[in-house]
């Protein structure tokens, strides 16, 4: 590969890039499009909501889910809410204040144009999701309500209390089962993808691996879109569902799709924090607490009073204190280094020092704990089962978690990997978040992605291009050898006469990529991780016990493929955290920051999105594509 | 911190369903009161694996009770004895230090076995794809405010639809109905302006499917609303059989 391909970033205004694209991008006859199928994997916002739509337009579709159910993606788990410029709450609100927030929270490390895009289709996301029967919080009159979110001071968040990626998912789900009961859709449930297929350097199916028998299968399909979500389980105790892995875009990034961005990954500030050695996660409070909830430490350093007994004058509400415009809503970058910081300099409480409060006692007092529960009720529940402790009689604990991976593969403006026929969607792709994802905006991205952009953009591809590579025997051929490179691995991994469990090892992985590529990074840390990193890969080679066989259930099998994957992505993340010799969003050198302790980006040398090629044997390459401010004029992040 | 506590664990094996299974017994020393119920199978799965011994196999995903993956009997309750709780958000200061646990997969005829305390719960996709959903394709939707939705009837109309399809209410049924799964569903579209056009068939399609996928009648004894980790009413059964009368003597 030489180079980066064109991001096909269109020119003029930016108000009408997306419509101006659409307007120019080819269509296919009803007739053809019968006749060209689509395999999309995943089964969350992106991957359901493009299986739906492009059914809906007649192609046929073929969705792979490791899941039982598509109801059970992870997008299922968000909580606070959905953004769109819809100005229902007149505030203000306008697309350019969306895109404007979007380019800002971001920390201008993303592209304008998908920002733009992304904040003018926000609003036909709320029109869909409605009219699929999404019960959205209403005001008494009927209409839809709203609530503010981190990162921006109007309210544009809509949301179904805490559970909206869920009803939002539900949406999505309920539009792909009816495609599947039209037989436009072909569901495959229980099918992990370990492979890419391509013919003549253009992807034209999956290897996947049935998890009720072990058989390998391959599917094949004019084109291939990846809507499987995020890597942030390389850290082992994430907010991640279990299972989210990142086998399926490293799979890719191996046959040649470029890696962007890997090292941007969000830790959010509000999530229960770690206790014993065996938790296998952590919980995420919505980010939408913080609108009552008022986030303090005690003044005194080692002060271990319980939270009623430590009067007023001798709480640090350090938020806003610090930042008086937006207090505890700051962005999730923000707000999850101020606490790290205090609980490192010992002001921290709980076990270890290592949380912060969330308290709700002010908003009880004032709005009463009837409308408090309301609320919030499902989220205090959550965090009383899983605590013991009772969020309206003592405050919460928090601590910044893993949570959101800003990287991932690199696309072009029409959602393209650098492997023609691969479109990437969702968490997936690298899209449109820069180095740091303000709140209620992830929903927003996987639907866009799938409900309006993909299904464009993929019918253009698939007029232009289509009909290559449709030659059966090199067609087989390339399965074939998927189907072997994925075979070896599995046998490979069997055969490791070892001792040690799989999750031994990633809770490893996990402790190394917190501790020096976590919150804040540093290059003695990260070139210190790249060496340990691949000193506890040799030793999982050596010594991982992968109980039973490949032909039958095998959930230890699987999590070691997902594991060894693990691997190379986190030697990429920390070179992509050296590389970057700056501190935007998310990715905090500690080597480049004010007297403040604000990040102090690079716009001279880093104003570009970092784009790895993966090599066999070498260390990858790093391709550079530089990003041009037209509407905004990059600016110093200041949310005091 | 909780203090640790030593459990006993029965746990049903079997390696499929065409084989016979067991109960077989082990015990988990001094562990932390503070891990979830399959936090705590982790460990023991960690420890057979090290002793060359199957691990247990059991569904799970997201560990904070909304995906819906995890589910099976702990002491013959579905998700265990807390109340509106999945089994992935059970935690072991709920029980006493030397309790026995008999853990069980689900038993419903339309819920085969897969391994050990992990069941194929496909037929609820099947319910859902036999009508659970308005007919709307993407872009043609009208501007979200165009429809009114009053808040009470949006929040009843929520309350039905948290239901995450876990299969506990088919589980605890003595006739492995799925109408609470069914009737859920059913109100959540109905109670809503978009669910209006296809209120007729889809409560039409969605009950004979339940039928045709094995699931029994309703049993009236309860036991769904008393599992089910959404709390949600099996009142909604009851509007649901309502709810055909309404239907049938509006069409007669």
């Amino acid at each position: 590969m030489s180079g980066l391909p064109d991001p096909r970033i269109p020119d003029g205004p930016l108000a009408t890039a997306w419509r101006r694209t659409r307007a120019g991008l080819p269509l296919i006859s009803p007739l053809r499009k019968r006749k060209l199928r689509i395999l999309v994997v995943g089964s969350g916002l992106a991957g359901s909501a493009a299986a739906a739509t492009l059914a809906e337009q007649g192609y046929q579709v073929q969705l792979v889910t490791f899941h039982d159910s598509p109801r059970r993606a992870h997008s299922v788990a968000a909580q606070g809410g959905i953004n769109a410029a819809k100005n229902y709450a007149n505030d203000g609100d306008s697309v350019e204040r969306l895109f404007a927030d979007t380019v800002k929270g971001g920390d201008f490390r993303a592209r304008e144009a998908g920002c733009y895009r992304l904040a003018e289709i926000s609003g036909s996301i709320i029109d869909q999701c409605v009219a699929q029967g999404v019960p959205f919080a209403r005001e008494y009159g009927g209409t839809l309500a709203n609530r503010n979110f981190g990162g921006a001071l109007v309210s544009r968040t809509f949301y179904a209390r805490g559970q909206t990626g869920q009803q939002l998912l539900y949406g999505a789900y309920q539009a792909l089962m009816r495609q599947v009961a039209a037989g436009r859709v072909e569901l495959l449930t229980r099918r992990d993808m370990l492979e890419l297929v391509k013919v003549d350097g253009v992807a034209r199916g999956v290897v996947c691996r049935n998890l009720l028998t072990g058989a390998l299968e391959s599917y094949t399909a004019n084109a291939v879109l990846l809507a499987s979500g995020g890597y942030t389980n390389v850290y082992y105790l994430s907010t991640n569902a279990l299972k989210s892995n990142a086998s399926a875009i490293w799979r890719a990034h191996q046959q040649g799709a470029l890696f962007a961005n890997p090292c941007f990954t969000q830790i959010h500030p509000t999530c229960i924090p770690s206790g014993d050695a065996y938790q296998s996660k952590l919980t995420l409070m919505s980010e939408s607490l913080r609108n009552d909830g008022r986030v303090w430490l005690p003044l005194t350093p080692g002060d271990c009073r319980q939270a009623d007994q430590i009067p007023e004058a001798e709480r640090d509400y350090f938020l806003e204190r610090q930042y008086p415009s937006y207090g505890n809503m700051v962005p999730r970058d923000v707000a999850s280094r101020r606490a790290r910081e205090l609980c490192n300099g010992g002001r921290g409480v709980g076990p270890g020092g290592r949380s912060v409060y969330l308290d709700f006692n002010d908003a009880i007092q004032s709005q009463g704990s009837g409308v408090i529960g309301a609320r919030y009720g499902n989220l205090f529940e959550m965090y009383q089962r899983i605590t013991g402790d009772d969020p309206m009689r003592s405050p919460m604990r928090i601590y910044p978690a893993p949570h959101y991976t800003m990287g991932g593969l690199w696309v072009d403006y029409h959602l393209m990997s650098s492997i023609p026929g691969l479109f990437v969607l969702g968490e997936a792709n690298f899209s449109e978040h820069g180095a740091n994802r303000l709140g209620a905006s992830a929903l927003m991205q996987g639907l866009a992605d799938g409900y309006f952009i993909a299904p464009a953009t993929v019918t253009a591809w698939l007029a232009e291009a289509g009909a290559l590579g449709q030659g059966d025997s090199p067609l087989q051929e390339a399965c074939r050898e998927a189907m072997d490179r994925a075979g070896l691995r599995i046998n490979g991994l069997l055969a490791v006469a070892g001792d040690r469990p799989v999750d031994s090892f990633h809770r490893e992985l996990g402790h190394l990529m917190l501790e020096h590529c976590g919150i804040s990074r540093s290059a003695a840390g990260l070139r210190a991780a790249l060496v340990a990193v691949a000193d506890l890969e040799g030793r999982f080679q050596r010594e991982v016990r992968v109980p039973g066989e490949a032909l039958e259930p095998n959930a230890e099998l699987e999590k070691a493929l997902r594991l060894s994957d693990f691997f190379g992505l986190a030697q990429l993340m920390l070179r992509d955290a050296l590389a970057r010799e700056e501190s935007c969003g998310a990715h905090f050198r500690e080597e480049h920051q004010s007297p403040e302790g604000e990040a102090v980006r690079d716009d001279k040398n880093f104003a570009h999105i970092a784009a790895w090629e993966y090599r066999q044997g070498a260390d990858p390459i790093r391709h550079q594509e530089p990003l041009a401010f037209s509407q905004l004029q990059p600016s110093t992040r200041n949310y005091r | 911190m909780s203090n640790p506590l030593s459990l006993n664990l029965r746990i049903w094996r079997q390696e499929r369903a065409d084989l016979p299974g067991s109960y077989v017994n082990y015990r988990l020393e001094q562990v932390s009161a503070d891990l979830s119920l399959l936090e705590a199978l982790d460990l023991l799965n960690e420890q057979l694996i090290v002793s060359g011994e199957r691990p247990v196999l059991f569904e799970h995903d997201c560990r904070e009770g909304i995906c819906g993956s995890c589910g099976f009997l702990v002491n013959g309750q579905a998700h265990g004895p807390q109340a509106a709780t999945t089994v992935c958000q059970l935690y072991l200061r709920r029980f006493k230090d030397g309790d026995t646990l008999t853990l069980a997969p689900w038993q419903a005829k339309a819920f085969p076995l897969i391994q050990d305390l992990a069941v194929d719960r496909g037929a609820l996709d099947h319910l859902i794809e036999a009508g659970g959903f308005c007919s709307v394709n993407t872009g043609s939707a009208p501007d979200a405010n165009a429809l009114l939705v009053g808040r009470q009837q949006a929040s009843s109309a929520f309350e039905t639809a948290t239901c995450i399809g876990c299969g506990a209410c088919v589980a605890s049924c003595r006739n492995a109905s799925a109408s609470l799964f069914v009737a859920a569903k059913l109100a959540h579209l109905a109670q809503l302006p978009q669910g209006q056009p296809e209120r007729a068939t889809r409560a039409e399609a969605m009950q004979r499917q339940m039928l045709k996928e094995g699931f029994g009648s309703c049993s009236s004894q309860l036991e769904c609303e008393a599992v089910c980790p959404k709390q949600i009413s099996a009142d909604w059964i009851s509007w649901m059989h309502g709810e055909r009368r309404r239907l049938a003597e509006s069409a007669g």
